[in-house]
């Protein structure tokens, strides 16, 4: 007999579209994925939509706007596992550093006619709304360790995936650090693993896609920055990227702001 | 005739959230919208106060699909506050790396989210069905243009190797030839699929565009040139403002771009091709003419044949440039930070993208402006729908409507893209 097959929806909220186009970057793993599951509701692949509920969500985007923090409640009701993928829907991505600012201001900056915009003063991850099963780091989100999440939830196991630092990954390639060789500011020691160290492999300091680690000390590395000769003005710069909501990033970032 | 009323809540197949509504009464078309409900990120907003050196980072993560377009333009514009000329091997990287996004997001385009329209498939996972080989095919040259952007950008989606001046760090010769035998797979398969796309059966449409692109003395255009139409406009990039405006309208949707002396007007592949025909590689226009393909080709569906085209010059141009590159002594050019503005503009996949900064004398920006492709062709998008269902009203409300989605995706609009002007008002019935 045939096993039904699990149904998988992909949701986007407020995002670039990159973390669920990573499920379409999975060119030798898409055919493979699309024979396991059934994908039942994912908009930028497909025009059929099948009915709830779902076995699987995946969630992309933060909330903004009162209609979408409604909606993520509906869809955490026709889910069975709700699972974010990437910093907007994780940590509040990009767009959080609204929360830093006056966001009426920021609307006038934009449009021309702010009456128009509909929105919310903060970017929030969905955690903030819903309970969420797992949340899936990275700006964006590393394929493969989306496939591991799939696949861990579909078997019923724990997902494998690593909770330590960037500079794990980059001791384990053989870089030489660049924050001691050519004192680039790298926030690896307080960043979760995932991207494979990237950035350290092109020469320059990692600048936080995958949100900070288990528990980082990231006053330690702030006043390690400040020894390098950072300013105050360009730490805060350095902990407010597409992790800049997060609570361990948004603490260091303000004491700094202060 | 019955009075209806077209809609499609979510426009599947695009980048990003947008909804379809066309209104019919006593026959005629009163109402077209387009209306987009992605919510507004504010990148332009938050870009002030960040330094230049951030700038292409940051304007990455507009889009997913075309994070090279977002980080050429703003360091292109940034470069030119300080008077930095990128030649030689960083400028050929610079191309390469643009090759691979082009091949990357029109392969997604051409073969996963438009041609399941032609065929009648909901999507291409359907379609894998009945054309296993193709799909599979079509899959590994995305693959390959992935590859592009991977080797030379460190990952393809938010590349980090992108800075002001060149690159963090340039590849070896010998990393660039490792990809020249899945190029050249690659080459052979865009034609066998230009064959192909030329043999989909196109709707009988047309309207009298004008196209507008960039243009180069000497190349199919990437990252310079003067911006021209096919109605005689020919400016350079710094003088953008002066020509095209972006107006927030009041109908939900998004702020449209138009040309100040004209109306709306078409940007992106077809208009790429109808500019800069005599700039493409000699095969890409000996493909091209076999197969009929000429400019200028007004029907706004065959847009897909141009992306076609262009896969193949981006495979050609690659190979060009992997068996022409030296390893440049530093990775990117020295300059000195000034204060000013900057004018920047390149070919996205989707068009024209349009950057423009000022910094301080720190190079701490304090003003940004984005328009992106997808706001420039909105406004073309519900003129050609206002055409479009107009002749083809006849058709059953369900067939009409999946025609009326598959005018819209002719632009593959990213609507993430077009984000930052949008409102936000969803109308639901």
């Amino acid at each position: 007999m045939e096993r039904k097959k699990p149904k998988l929806a992909v949701w986007k909220f407020a995002s670039c579209d990159g973390c669920q186009l990573s499920l379409l970057d999975c060119e030798d793993e898409l055919l493979d994925v699309v024979g396991a599951v059934e994908i039942a509701y994912f908009l930028e692949a497909s025009r059929a939509v099948v009915s709830g509920p779902y076995d699987i969500s995946l969630v992309e985007g933060s909330i903004t706007t009162p209609h979408d923090a409604e909606r993520i409640h509906k869809i955490r009701k026709v889910s069975k596992y709700l699972i974010t993928i990437g910093a907007c829907a994780t940590a509040g991505g990009i767009q959080a550093l609204r929360n830093f600012k006056d966001v009426k201001e920021f609307i006038s900056i934009v449009y021309a006619n702010p009456s128009y915009i509909e929105t919310l003063s903060k970017s929030t991850p969905i955690s903030d709304h819903v309970f969420v099963d797992f949340e899936l780091r990275g700006c964006p989100i590393n394929k493969y360790q989306l496939i591991e999440v799939i696949s861990a939830f579909l078997n019923g196991r724990k997902p494998n995936i690593p909770t330590y630092s960037v500079c794990m990954e980059c001791k384990r390639k053989g870089n030489v650090c660049v924050m001691v060789s050519k004192g680039s500011p790298c926030l690896g020691p307080v960043v979760q693993a995932g991207c494979g160290a990237i950035c350290p492999s092109y020469n320059r300091g990692c600048y936080g896609c995958f949100g900070p680690k288990e528990t980082p000390n990231v006053f330690s590395l702030a006043d390690y920055f400040a020894k390098m000769g950072l300013k105050s003005s360009e730490i805060v710069r350095v902990l407010r990227n597409f992790n800049a909501y997060s609570e361990p990033f948004r603490k260091g970032s303000e004491a700094y702001e202060r | 005739m019955k009075d209806k009323l077209i809609k499609v809540d979510y426009l599947a197949r695009v980048e990003g959230e947008g909804a379809l509504y066309i209104k019919v009464k006593n026959g005629y078309v009163v109402d077209v919208k387009l209306r987009i409900f992605e919510p507004p990120r504010f990148f332009e907003a938050f870009l002030r106060g960040r330094s230049f050196m951030e700038v292409p980072d940051i304007t990455a993560r507009i889009c997913g699909i075309c994070p090279i377009a977002y980080q050429m333009s703003s360091v292109h514009a940034i470069e030119s506050i300080f008077g930095v000329k990128v030649s030689g091997p960083i400028r050929e990287l610079r191309r390469l790396i643009y090759c691979g996004e082009w091949i990357e997001s029109h392969a997604l385009h051409v073969f996963m989210l438009h041609a399941p329209d032609f065929l009648g498939y909901e999507d291409v996972i359907q379609m894998a069905k009945d054309y296993p080989d193709l799909v599979k095919k079509a899959l590994r040259l995305k693959k390959i243009g992935n590859e592009i952007v991977k080797l030379i950008g460190g990952r393809e989606v938010h590349p980090v190797n992108v800075r002001v001046g060149g690159f963090y760090k340039t590849p070896r010769k010998s990393e660039l030839k490792k990809l020249e035998d899945d190029l050249k797979w690659a080459r052979d398969f865009s034609i066998e699929a230009v064959r192909w796309i030329a043999s989909l059966e196109f709707p009988d449409f047309e309207q009298d565009y004008e196209f507008v692109a960039l243009s180069h003395p000497n190349e199919y255009p990437f990252n310079e040139g003067r911006i021209v139409s096919s109605k005689g406009l020919d400016v350079s990039v710094n003088e953008y403002d002066n020509h095209f405006v972006e107006e927030h309208v009041a109908h939900s949707n998004a702020l449209h771009s138009r040309i100040v002396q004209g109306g709306a007007y078409f940007v992106g592949p077809l208009a790429r091709f109808n500019l800069n025909f005599d700039k493409l590689s000699a095969l890409s226009k000996e493909v091209s003419l076999e197969i009929d393909f000429k400019p200028i080709c007004r029907n706004p569906f065959k847009s897909i044949i141009a992306r076609g085209i262009e896969i193949l010059y981006a495979c050609d141009e690659a190979l060009r440039i992997i068996s022409e590159y030296e390893e440049p002594d530093s990775p990117y050019v020295d300059f000195i930070v000034k204060s000013g503005i900057g004018y920047g503009c390149t070919e996205a996949p989707r068009g024209i993208l349009y950057h423009r900064y000022k910094l301080d004398e720190k190079g701490i920006v304090l003003d940004a402006k984005i328009v992106p492709p997808t706001s420039q062709n909105l406004k073309m998008m519900e003129s050609d729908l206002w055409k479009f269902a107009s002749v083809y009203l006849n058709l059953p409300d369900d067939e009409l409507t999946w025609k009326c989605e598959q005018a819209v995706r002719n632009y593959d609009p990213c609507i993430s893209c077009a984000t930052h002007f949008l409102k936000v008002h969803i109308e639901r019935e």
